[in-house]
């Protein structure tokens, strides 16, 4: 029988189907961050439990570092004691941890694909929505909540109902100045931010086949905000020559063997799926978010939607979304004054992101006023960045080159956006608050967001 | 502690919101705790106070008004979407809430609520609004929620059905979790193992 890719991964890990209920999931991978994993390492410890399999488990700090002097011990207290806790959890369970000062530190979902952790055919999750990240390498990967990093840690398995499918087609060729972040902003503003929900997605078709491995995660990283449960590409020779000579990649005849699997991981020709989606590469521009959710994004061309374009019911919520926004309706987003810029996140921190910036921004200078932090994703990012000489780009161009970290996509750690102000961000969330307090988020491309690094406002990257 | 969901019959809150994200629900600068515990106070922190100060509460937000109080919270569609913190069904559940209804739920919190014992309801577009209806019309409203049954019903008689998977609602109803199921399941994981 035909089947889908995710089908085809989903049923090599099924332990056990309940009658009318979940199935009982075998997990390969299991990344823990110092912020969802205390409480679960505690309730082991109540129930007298050992981990179960601590090989097949990645800890990293991330959400909770700063990202200047990092070897100084961290100021604020609470976020020390979670990074400790997780160093001794780390050390009593024997769990390996790349914390602060490790040269394999990072976002917890930068480090996995850049050591090889993450492979094709893979089970992978983290106490982290934006583990869909991984399914960039043809992956069942998806967020949990810190009960069930506790039953995966305790079990190496999650009871897990099996989710709706849904295939979504890019296919041409993107414009000049249109990148990955800006087809997943679309796909998102066409669909809704519970477009998804109740489904796993695969992206295919032949815009997508185009992408390099980093481009890919930046789309799945994102699945979770139209409320997919995660997103999915079949492997490829991309992905192949990705990992071939990564730290934990297989190797030699085992690196054969695995090639030679994970070259049947795609949807068969006729498989099935719950609900399929298409869209052309040529109809997206360059995207922005003006509101407070990310189904809430436009062309950088196009003006906040008017009034008159909105069903009534959606009208309170739309103009409570402006008012926090401090944007109006019907008025165009070129133009809209920036405070700051954040170039990280989990979505788009790697080198092709910072090397992209770079290239706009070498040999010119941040508008007055602009305050600008560029956040490598790992330390190995970081260290790439200066070997290529990037770091003095980014000082003449007046921008801060921070250490790695979560930074200011989650306004969790020192790195916070102030009541009221602008920030173009690079990351995937505009939530209220998310960057700090009363913080205005705009959503948008590391192409779109050194654009207005440079000008001091909403610019459109395709007139520099 | 038993911590099982059977039967609740309790006035509501009704939050009148669409799309309610986990940063809403407990922003992250309140994530640095290491217990389970406490969560409640800053359920919703930053649209219950100005300038994150208790001194100063926002009148209009419905958590604030003491006419409205229950242990059953009333929400618009997508609830709970965004992040996948754990934290946000504790702090519902610490506030004293026992179900949430809404006409949608994002995966990741109705899984998140269900291991907290913190009951999802889903129920029609149509009959949520009925439901804010009759308790913005009457406060003191009391909705049954009945899980043996699966139903949900206002005094009026008007009441729905609402779906939850017979594991998970045999688990809610005697207080089993996840966790002691796939324990006794060991043996087979590592069998499982050897195939794999």
């Amino acid at each position: 029988m035909s089947k889908t890719l995710f089908e085809k991964i989903w049923e090599k890990h099924v332990v056990r189907q309940l009658d009318g209920g979940p199935a009982v999931l075998y997990i390969d991978r299991h990344f823990i961050h110092e912020v969802t994993s205390p409480q679960a390492f505690k309730g082991l410890e109540q129930r007298g439990l050992p981990v179960f399999r601590p090989k097949q488990v990645v800890a990293t700090a991330d959400h909770n570092v700063p990202t200047v002097d990092q070897h100084l011990p961290i100021k604020e207290a609470l976020s020390r004691i979670q990074v400790e806790q997780l160093h001794e959890n780390c050390a009593k369970y024997g769990i390996e941890l790349y914390g602060l000062g490790h040269p394999f530190q990072g976002i917890v979902h930068v480090i996995g694909p850049e050591l090889g952790v993450t492979q094709p055919g893979m089970t992978i999750v983290c106490g982290d929505s934006h583990t869909s990240t991984h399914g960039a390498f043809g992956a069942i990967a998806f967020g949990i909540g810190t009960s069930e990093v506790e039953m995966v840690l305790a079990t190496q398995c999650l009871l897990q109902s099996k989710p709706k499918t849904m295939r979504i087609n890019v296919e041409g060729d993107l414009g000049t100045g249109v990148t990955a972040k800006d087809i997943i902003l679309y796909v998102i503003a066409q669909i809704s931010a519970s477009g998804a929900t109740g489904y796993f997605v695969e992206y295919a078709g032949s815009a997508i086949r185009k992408l390099s491995m980093e481009a890919r995660m930046t789309i799945c990283n994102m699945s979770i905000e139209m409320g997919a449960r995660g997103g999915m590409i079949a492997p490829d020779e991309t992905t192949f020559a990705y990992l071939q000579g990564r730290d934990f990649a297989p190797k030699g005849e085992a690196w054969d063997a695995q090639l030679a699997y994970w070259k049947t991981l795609y949807s068969d020709t006729d498989a099935r799926f719950d609900l399929e989606l298409h869209f052309k590469a040529e109809d997206i521009e360059p995207m922005v978010t003006y509101g407070t959710n990310p189904g809430m994004g436009i062309a950088v061309t196009a003006a906040v939607p008017a009034e008159e374009t909105l069903a009534e019911k959606d009208l309170p919520a739309y103009r409570k979304a402006l008012e926090y926004m401090g944007l109006q309706a019907g008025k165009a987003i070129q133009g809209q004054k920036i405070d700051y810029v954040f170039i990280g996140s989990c979505t788009n921190s790697r080198i092709e992101d910072l090397r992209q910036v770079a290239a706009l921004v070498a040999g010119k200078q941040k508008a007055p006023g602009v305050e600008v932090w560029v956040v490598p994703g790992s330390k190995q990012v970081e260290e790439q960045a200066r070997r290529e000489g990037l770091d003095k780009i980014f000082e003449a161009a007046g921008f801060n080159l921070r250490q790695p970290g979560c930074s200011a996509c989650l306004g969790m750690n020192e790195d916070k956006i102030p009541a009221g102000k602008y920030c173009i961000s690079t990351s995937n969330r505009n939530f209220e608050g998310r960057q700090g307090p009363n913080a205005r988020t705009l959503l948008a491309s590391p192409l779109t967001a050194a654009a207005a690094a440079l000008t001091g406002e909403v610019s459109d990257v395709r007139n520099l | 502690m038993s911590k099982a969901i059977q039967y609740i019959k309790s006035s509501a809150v009704p939050l009148a919101a669409e799309n309610v994200d986990t940063d809403q629900i407990i922003p992250a600068r309140f994530l640095k705790a290491t217990s389970r515990d406490g969560f409640g106070k800053n359920l919703f922190r930053d649209w219950r106070y100005f300038n994150d100060d208790e001194g100063q509460p926002k009148s209009d937000f419905i958590l604030n008004n003491p006419v409205f109080k229950g242990k059953i919270l009333l929400a618009g569609k997508n609830f709970g979407c965004g992040s996948s913190r754990e934290h946000a069904a504790w702090s519902i559940k610490d506030y004293g809430f026992d179900v949430v209804v809404s006409s949608f739920f994002a995966d990741i919190f109705k899984n998140n609520a269900l291991n907290n014992f913190l009951l999802p309801v889903q129920v029609s577009d149509a009959f949520l609004q009925t439901l804010f209806a009759a308790v913005q019309a009457n406060p003191q409203t009391e909705i049954e929620v009945d899980l043996e049954k699966q139903s949900i019903a206002l005094p009026g008689g008007e009441q729905e059905t609402f779906d939850i998977n017979s594991y998970k609602k045999t688990c809610l109803l005697n207080g089993y979790d996840d966790l002691d199921f796939l324990l006794s399941i060991k043996p087979e994981i590592e069998a499982f193992e050897k195939t794999f």
